[in-house]
């Protein structure tokens, strides 16, 4: 579905983009992870058909700076940074709705269920909005529209924890055979969103881990020992059947392989309370 | 392509609407017609022109003035100060077409621009009509197309401007430098020190001929005094080569082909580079 061929984007002389092969199918759930600088930002503009570069960028068979227009009536995207427009909110999604022929409705839909209330800021300036307020209206026009394929440069955040959880359901209702390609700094926020993660650094692909291929019936054996017990940790074990002993500082379990991302996604968000990581497949 | 224009230039328009620059921009070409009344250049007489005439003349020669260099500076803003607050990163990924985006934005910014200075004129016609004064219409369609042709010129140059530039630092600087440049080859100024200096006749000819300004001018004052002392050298030996008719068409014609030939190079580029 898509395909990133020899990639090479420099500006001036320094190269942001090198050589760069990436093949994305359909259904595939892709977090793209890296420091800053890692050319993330520079990779999803060249799918935008934003930059001219060297080597190939192919949506459905479709160059991606070539036939532009026709690839971005597929995309929904939610930039990393809200631009500072000065239309209202209301001028904004109309736009949107016109120039993608999808139902300003189901845009103002998802809004409410994000818990954005559009009728108190439709004629407001976009740029007035608080930070959350424009992710969320981003967001609804991103998800509104009859999108393919989802771009999101780290789309959650701004977003308070009620919304970023509805979020991640409202992208978990999309069909099957959507693509999507979320940047963020934290794996944390979209393991349980993606099958698939690749690290960027210095303008390469450093990993390309398919989740989906690790689904074996191999277990992952975990032993954790915590330099303090907190309440919140121990209720996110237990979700994952993990046992502990009296003071809740030690704590084990087993992961089910293809649920290892999401289960280290979950680790890392309480990384602070971890003193010792055991981790072992079992056949 | 042509829904999308529209969806632009609405955009672009209702931006406009409500941009200061915009709300100062009236205020300006309306305010110079409200002053000349108000002074009573109506009742004034010079070289046998008064009433509306009489206004209708200091106000091109007000244009010709403030016109270019606002137009210059507010459009230049206009595609690079979008891809500098990074607006473009955003709109430009939603399914709009590159030239329907471009030219879009060029009319709904020459519709905001055109619009007030018209607009003034109009009402300083509806002004003395309703006052008794006779209407000159023959001079106010010629007047209204010279700031037809003198707008359009100036917006493409400014487009062409604002896509070359990567900031909008530059690109200000840039629309200043060549507004000051073609200032400076005025007929009464630079030209005529080159003429001093005995340059080749045909370069200061030439000179005279390609810069919009001058020739906005000396078409400004062909009704008014086609006289040496008035137009400058260059301008009279231009005059006397192509006739009033000549020139009038070239005063129409070359502004508008000079800004159109501008914008589509400035198109060719936008569509070309990066567009964040």
């Amino acid at each position: 579905m898509i395909q990133f061929k020899n990639v090479v984007k420099k500006f001036r002389a320094i190269t942001v983009l090198n050589q760069v092969d990436l093949t994305i199918s359909a259904g595939e759930r892709l977090a793209l992870v890296g420091f800053n600088g890692a050319g993330k930002t520079t990779l999803i503009r060249c799918l935008l058909g934003e930059y001219s570069h060297q080597g190939e960028v192919w949506v459905n068979g479709q160059a991606s700076r070539l036939h532009r227009q026709q690839i971005l009536t597929q995309v929904g995207f939610v930039p990393q940074l809200p631009p500072p427009l000065k239309m209202p909110v209301g001028q904004l999604l109309q736009f949107a709705a016109d120039l993608c022929h999808s139902p300003i409705e189901r845009m103002r839909m998802i809004g409410d269920r994000l818990g954005l209330d559009f009728k108190s800021v439709w004629h407001r300036p976009f740029v007035k909005l608080s930070g959350g307020q424009k992710q969320k209206t981003l967001i609804s026009i991103a998800l509104g529209r009859n999108s393919r394929i989802l771009i999101m440069d780290e789309p959650a955040a701004s977003l308070d924890p009620p919304a970023r959880r509805i979020f991640f359901q409202l992208l978990a209702e999309f069909p099957q055979n959507t693509v999507m390609l979320i940047s963020s700094h934290r794996l944390d926020e979209v393991a349980a969103l993606v099958n698939r993660v690749v690290e960027m650094d210095r303008g390469q692909i450093v990993l390309d881990d398919k989740v989906v291929d690790q689904i074996t019936q191999a277990h992952l054996y975990c032993r954790l020992h915590l330099n303090r017990a907190e309440m919140a940790f121990a209720n996110a074990l237990q979700t994952w059947q993990f046992i502990t002993d009296e003071q809740n500082l030690t704590w084990h379990g087993q992961v089910a392989s293809a649920d290892r991302l999401r289960f280290l996604g979950m680790l890392s968000r309480y990384a602070s309370l971890l003193a010792h990581v055991e981790l072992e497949e079992m056949p | 392509m042509v829904h999308h224009l529209w969806l632009t230039a609405k955009l672009d328009i209702a931006e406009s609407l409500r941009a200061r620059w915009f709300l100062l921009y009236s205020l300006v070409f309306g305010g110079i017609v409200a002053l000349l009344f108000l002074f009573g250049l109506t009742e004034s007489r010079v070289m046998g022109f008064t009433g509306l005439s009489r206004l209708l003349i200091v106000y091109i020669q007000l244009c010709m003035a403030i016109l270019p260099i606002f137009v210059l500076i507010t459009t230049v803003r206009s595609v690079a100060g979008d891809r500098e607050a990074g607006v473009f990163e955003y709109l430009l990924s939603l399914p709009v077409s590159l030239a329907g985006w471009y030219w879009g934005k060029l009319l709904g910014r020459f519709i905001t621009v055109y619009l007030p200075v018209f607009l003034a004129m109009l009402a300083a016609a509806l002004w003395a009509k309703l006052n008794g004064l006779a209407i000159p219409w023959l001079q106010f369609i010629f007047y209204s197309g010279l700031l037809l042709a003198l707008t359009w010129c100036f917006l493409g140059l400014g487009l062409l401007l604002s896509t070359l530039a990567r900031s909008i630092d530059i690109a200000q600087g840039l629309g200043f430098l060549l507004w000051l440049l073609l200032l400076l080859f005025l007929d009464l100024i630079l030209l005529g020190i080159l003429i001093q200096q005995q340059t080749q006749p045909e370069i200061v000819v030439a000179i005279a001929l390609l810069n919009p300004m001058q020739v906005f001018r000396t078409a400004a004052m062909l009704l008014f005094d086609p006289q040496l002392v008035l137009l400058g050298p260059a301008a009279y030996v231009i005059l006397d080569h192509f006739g009033n008719t000549g020139y009038i068409l070239w005063a129409f014609l070359y502004p508008i082909i000079l800004g159109s030939l501008a914008a589509l190079l400035g198109y060719h580029l936008f569509k070309r580079g990066d567009l964040p």
